[in-house]
């Protein structure tokens, strides 16, 4: 029985608007033009949010969230930027722990490090480091926001936590996923915590409404399916 | 007996003398035991007035001695069946102008009433294991249960040893610091461990006595002797339905016992495509939406079906005298369970029940035939209750937690006398706490979020209101798998489990309910369908095939069957054939050793392990074999598993056998392996829900439990990761080492195997085997082989344009 490896050079390569990007495993976006890593809805904090209801989760989701971060970044990393929902609440920022925040402070300083804050997210402390900009961010012929705009194009986005699934001999695996066609690409929440909202559902089919793909992150591995509406 | 004899008090014997009522002894020695003050467990089999044996000494005491406060709490494990037995008290109490007031509490009861029954409780309440907890979690607990003077907990076989057992051990030891003089009465069907069952239910330090009732004349069991046409594998025994269709036909009244829903749906849809006399016949089985359930039942009680199918979800409940026969589809997997099957018939003492067992396939023949052996010589099997979950723990002292503070000393000493936690270690005692407290992590700054302080004296409290209210929202230990109600027009017919109703795409036709319907999308929390009008085959639902493994005691007697070719003249001739033709090409399976075959079949090698311990074990075995063979360079491709045989298969044949079935297996290979096992998480979620990590609902606004599924998996891997120690993990593995994985029953039998195993091998596939190979390639592959396995369907996937 032959088993063929689903990773390979092509692995999570695609264009939009003509710039080469790589879905990674990781659920980080790699735009190696730019040396730019993007990552979405970091929900730093969960834990302890749900802690002060009395609901008393681990609390080392930051703590893994920031590890994966860093393995995700490597040494290649010129630009990282953090599309929104980086904090699960307001008060997120203030609840870090010494450790964690040392961490971040390190993370930041050493790199091109920008905020990207949607319309709701709280104002992020100065002392975090990195820089902080608002609503949408413009650069070389892409635009980086939270959320989807109707209208978008040469998108990139998060907010909307894309999962999806693939069934092997009566066997579901599901896991969260990038989702993107010609005009735009939704990643998947890189936070530890962060649940995810399938892709079947109505406010991500608005966003792809013809032919889409999506690579689905399964085990530290990507998996590409194509779906088209034509088909259908 | 005179009727002036029997103990009844003046005001009591004639209403019994009008009935005729003529006591059985063991009805007159659980009077006597409780004018004694002594706690009782009456064992009986079904139909020897249990029930009434319960009740009379409460009757008899409130009748002499009026109590003003609450005397008597019945527990059952069903609501339907707290709420029959209040309705079969009401009337003689009312004819007899008895001094008591019944009442149910469950969790249908208005909470204005519930108020009201803790405040002023009625003289007997009827209540479930979880309303105790929630009555037992209130500061008024004390009031509510000062009078009490009996505790009547019904199916205590079937509460034993589970988590809600668990939970209500718990309960039985804090009643009996509320209430000592309160004798603990336990009803059950008859088991094979009276002496532990005893034990359990003298949680809280009370000795309880064991009354065994008469257990009446031996079932009259016989097994449907299949022809030619007895399937090699498969559990639908569809070749079988003629004559089962003939028996109910000949009968007043048939339950028709299945093990699976899947398999019920097919029965029920079989038999009435053969129902040219239009027999009332009826379904039954959990999903189904409850008022469809309480129809059939009514039905049933009255008289007017001629036979129901039905899974497990009519092994307790109401007594239905009417019924003549009772069939069993399928192996029985333990003789306890088959008899208290078989104990649904007939409900009268003096009579034998009569039963038809339907073997699937030939395996099955030879379980049938272990079965009615072991009933013909009284034998009866079942697992001893296990050690109590710390996960229940952990809820049990949020509960107490929430009725009044505590030490930590007192509740130790408390927990401990609930036969479940005797042997819990003060340090497992002490983490559980340190969980509800502030969750037990290893993070000194985390502590400041907490649920529970403790003051001066060391006495633990609740921190606020509304840690006590979510926990009430939270209570119980029935986790049930995540279920989308079933919706054909306005009509909702049921639930089937999201997994299941995941896999279904538009178009695709399944069974439910005993119609077929047609998918056509899921919204929200709903399957849309439609019924189909075609006849064509439908997509049937999943076998679920885990849910009760084979017995030890009914593995041993297949074993020794085969190990006694005397024994096999009174099989079919189809199994003796193929009993023969193993014996003339390869051996039989040995009663105390192990047999392996290996043999090459096309492209791949196999290796066949006869190990008879039950399917989660040789899941288990083979997900570890595959493992130890992967690193031996066998290149193993899949398993697969039954109750009986696992059949590994490889491109390159496997060696050295004896060292491959090493105990050692059971170390580190076992540990890597249970962490990343999808069976693991599963575990995980149920215990992370009952410990009160993950919750059910919150106040005001109620998750989705699709949700819930999703966050357990995150949850798990973040903490196992950081704190693989932590206490709700070290419970996690302890429910899969019984339960999924059930690696205590792997363990036993490669000791006892060690030494002994006869490894034959072959130039091709022995006739034994061909039984779990027809089964491959039918069923999921799991753990591990995941990964080759998406690389596989990658490969597929890639060329495949898949339509939404």
């Amino acid at each position: 029985m032959p088993i063929a490896s689903p990773q390979s050079e092509e692995t999570g390569r695609l264009v939009l608007h003509g710039i080469e990007l790589f879905a990674e495993p990781s659920g980080a976006l790699w735009w190696p033009a730019a040396a730019t890593l993007v990552v979405a809805d970091l929900h730093l904090e969960k834990g302890t949010s749900y802690a002060r209801r009395g609901v008393l989760l681990p609390p080392y989701d930051t703590r893994t969230t920031l590890g994966r971060l860093v393995q995700a970044i490597g040494p290649r990393v010129r630009r990282i930027i953090c599309l929104g929902d980086s904090f699960h609440d307001d008060d997120g920022p203030a609840r870090l722990s010494p450790t964690d925040a040392l961490l971040l402070q390190r993370l930041t300083a050493c790199h091109d490090w920008i905020w990207v804050t949607g319309n709701h997210d709280p104002a992020l402390p100065p002392a975090l480091g990195g820089r902080v900009v608002t609503g949408e961010l413009q650069l070389d012929g892409l635009v980086l926001r939270h959320e989807a705009e109707k209208d978008g194009s040469g998108e990139v986005s998060g907010h909307y936590h894309p999962k999806s699934h693939i069934d092997i001999r009566g066997r579901r695996l599901s896991g969260a996923c990038f989702i993107h066609d010609e005009r735009r690409i939704v990643l998947p929440a890189f936070g530890a915590y962060a649940g995810g909202l399938h892709i079947e559902s109505e406010p991500i089919r608005a966003l792809f409404p013809a032919d889409f793909r999506i690579d689905l992150l399964l085990r530290g591995q990507l998996m590409r399916r194509e779906f088209f509406a034509t088909a259908f | 007996m005179p009727l002036d004899a029997l103990p009844l008090p003046p005001s009591l014997a004639p209403w019994f003398a009008r009935r005729g009522w003529t006591p059985h002894p063991h009805q007159l020695a659980m009077i006597a035991a409780a004018q004694a003050g002594r706690s009782v467990l009456l064992t009986a089999p079904t139909g020897g007035g249990k029930t009434l044996a319960g009740f009379l000494p409460s009757l008899i005491e409130l009748a002499q001695v009026p109590s003003a406060g609450l005397h008597t709490l019945y527990i059952s494990p069903l609501k339907a069946l707290a709420v029959d037995i209040h309705r079969n008290l009401v009337s003689p109490v009312a004819e007899l102008g008895l001094p008591i007031r019944l009442e149910t509490r469950t969790g249908d009861t208005p909470p204005s009433r519930r108020a009201r029954q803790r405040i002023a409780p009625p003289q007997m309440l009827m209540t479930t294991p979880e309303s105790l907890a929630l009555m037992l979690s209130h500061p008024d607990a004390v009031k509510t249960f000062a009078q009490l003077r009996a505790v009547i907990v019904d199916e205590v076989h079937a509460l034993a040893g589970s988590k809600r057992g668990d939970l209500l051990a718990l309960g039985l030891a804090r009643l009996s610091r509320l209430a000592p003089g309160a004798r603990h009465v336990g009803l059950s069907a008859t088991i094979a461990w009276p002496e532990e069952l005893a034990a359990w239910l003298g949680s809280g330090g009370k000795h309880v006595h064991h009354i065994a009732a008469d257990h009446g004349p031996l079932p009259q069991v016989e097994m449907l002797e299949p022809g030619d046409e007895l399937p090699w594998a498969g559990h639908m025994a569809l070749y079988a339905m003629g004559e089962l269709y003939r028996a109910i036909e000949r009968h007043r009244s048939v339950i028709v016992f299945v093990n699976t829903r899947a398999q019920a749906e097919l029965v029920f849809q079989e038999l009435w495509r053969r129902n040219e006399a239009n027999l009332p016949i009826a379904l039954h089985h959990g999903s189904l939406a409850v008022e469809q359930r309480r129809k059939v039942e009514a039905a049933m009680a009255e008289g007017r079906l001629r036979a129901v199918v039905a899974t497990s979800s009519l092994d307790l409940g109401i007594d239905w005298g009417e019924i003549d026969l009772v069939v069993q589809i399928g192996a029985p997997k333990g003789v306890s369970r088959l008899t208290q099957r078989i104990g649904r018939a007939n409900h009268r003492l003096d009579e034998p029940s009569a039963a038809l067992l339907v073997p699937a396939n030939r395996f099955e023949v030879l379980e049938c035939r272990a079965a009615i052996a072991a009933i013909a010589a009284r034998e009866l099997d079942g697992d001893k209750p296990r050690a109590g979950g710390l996960d229940v723990l952990a809820q049990h002292i949020l509960g107490m937690a929430c009725a009044a503070p505590f030490t930590a000393d007192a509740l130790y000493g408390e927990v401990t006398s609930a036969a479940p936690y005797h042997a819990l270690q003060r340090k497992d005692f002490n983490d559980t706490l340190a969980f509800v407290e502030h969750g037990g992590y290893a993070l000194r700054e985390y502590e400041q979020w907490r649920r529970l302080f403790h003051d001066s004296q060391g006495r633990y409290h609740v921190v606020s209101p509304q840690v006590a209210r979510r926990y009430r929202m939270n209570i119980g230990t029935i986790v049930e798998a995540v279920m989308l109600r079933v919706r054909v027009g306005g009509r909702v017919l049921g639930e089937v489990e999201e997994n299941f109703a995941l896999g279904l795409e538009p178009g695709d036709t399944f069974l439910f309910s005993g119609e077929v319907l047609r998918f056509e999308e899921i919204r929200g929390m709903e399957v849309r369908a439609k019924r189909e009008k075609s006849t064509q085959a439908p997509k049937i639902p999943s076998y679920d095939g885990g849910k009760f493994p084979l017995s030890t005691h009914l593995a041993s007697r297949v074993r020794g069957m085969l190990q006694t070719p005397e024994s096999w003249r009174s099989l079919p001739l189809p199994v003796r054939e193929w009993l023969d033709a193993q014996r003339e090409r390869s051996i039989m399976p040995d009663r105390d050793g192990l047999l392996v075959e290996s043999f090459p079949r096309g492209p791949h090698h196999y290796l066949v392990v006869y190990g008879f311990e039950g399917r989660p074990a040789h899941q288990t075995l083979g997900m570890l074999l595959t493992k130890r063979m992967e690193r031996a360079g066998s290149k193993p491709l899949g398993f697969v598993a039954t109750d009986y045989v696992l059949a590994i298969w490889s491109l390159e044949p496997a060696r050295d056998i004896d060292s491959l079935l090493d105990q050692e297996m059971l170390g580190d290979d076992l540990e890597v392996w249970m962490a990343e096992s999808s069976m693991l998480r599963r575990s995980f979620r149920n215990v992370a829900i009952i410990a009160g990590l993950i919750e059910r609902n919150h106040p005001g606004h109620e998750k989705t439990r699709r949700q819930v599924t999703f966050n357990s998996d995150l949850i798990y891997d973040v903490l196992r990761r950081h704190q693989p120690d932590h206490i709700l993990l070290r419970a996690t593995v302890a429910d899969a080492a019984t339960g999924l994985t059930d690696i205590r029953r792997l363990g036993e039998m490669l000791a006892r195997a060690k030494g002994r195993i006869t490894f034959r091998e072959l130039d091709r596939v022995s006739p034994l085997a061909i039984p779990i190979l027809l089964e491959v390639g039918r069923e999921a592959v799991y753990g591990q082989a995941i990964d080759a396995l998406i690389g596989e369907a990658a490969e597929r996937l890639v060329n495949e344009a898949l339509a939404r």
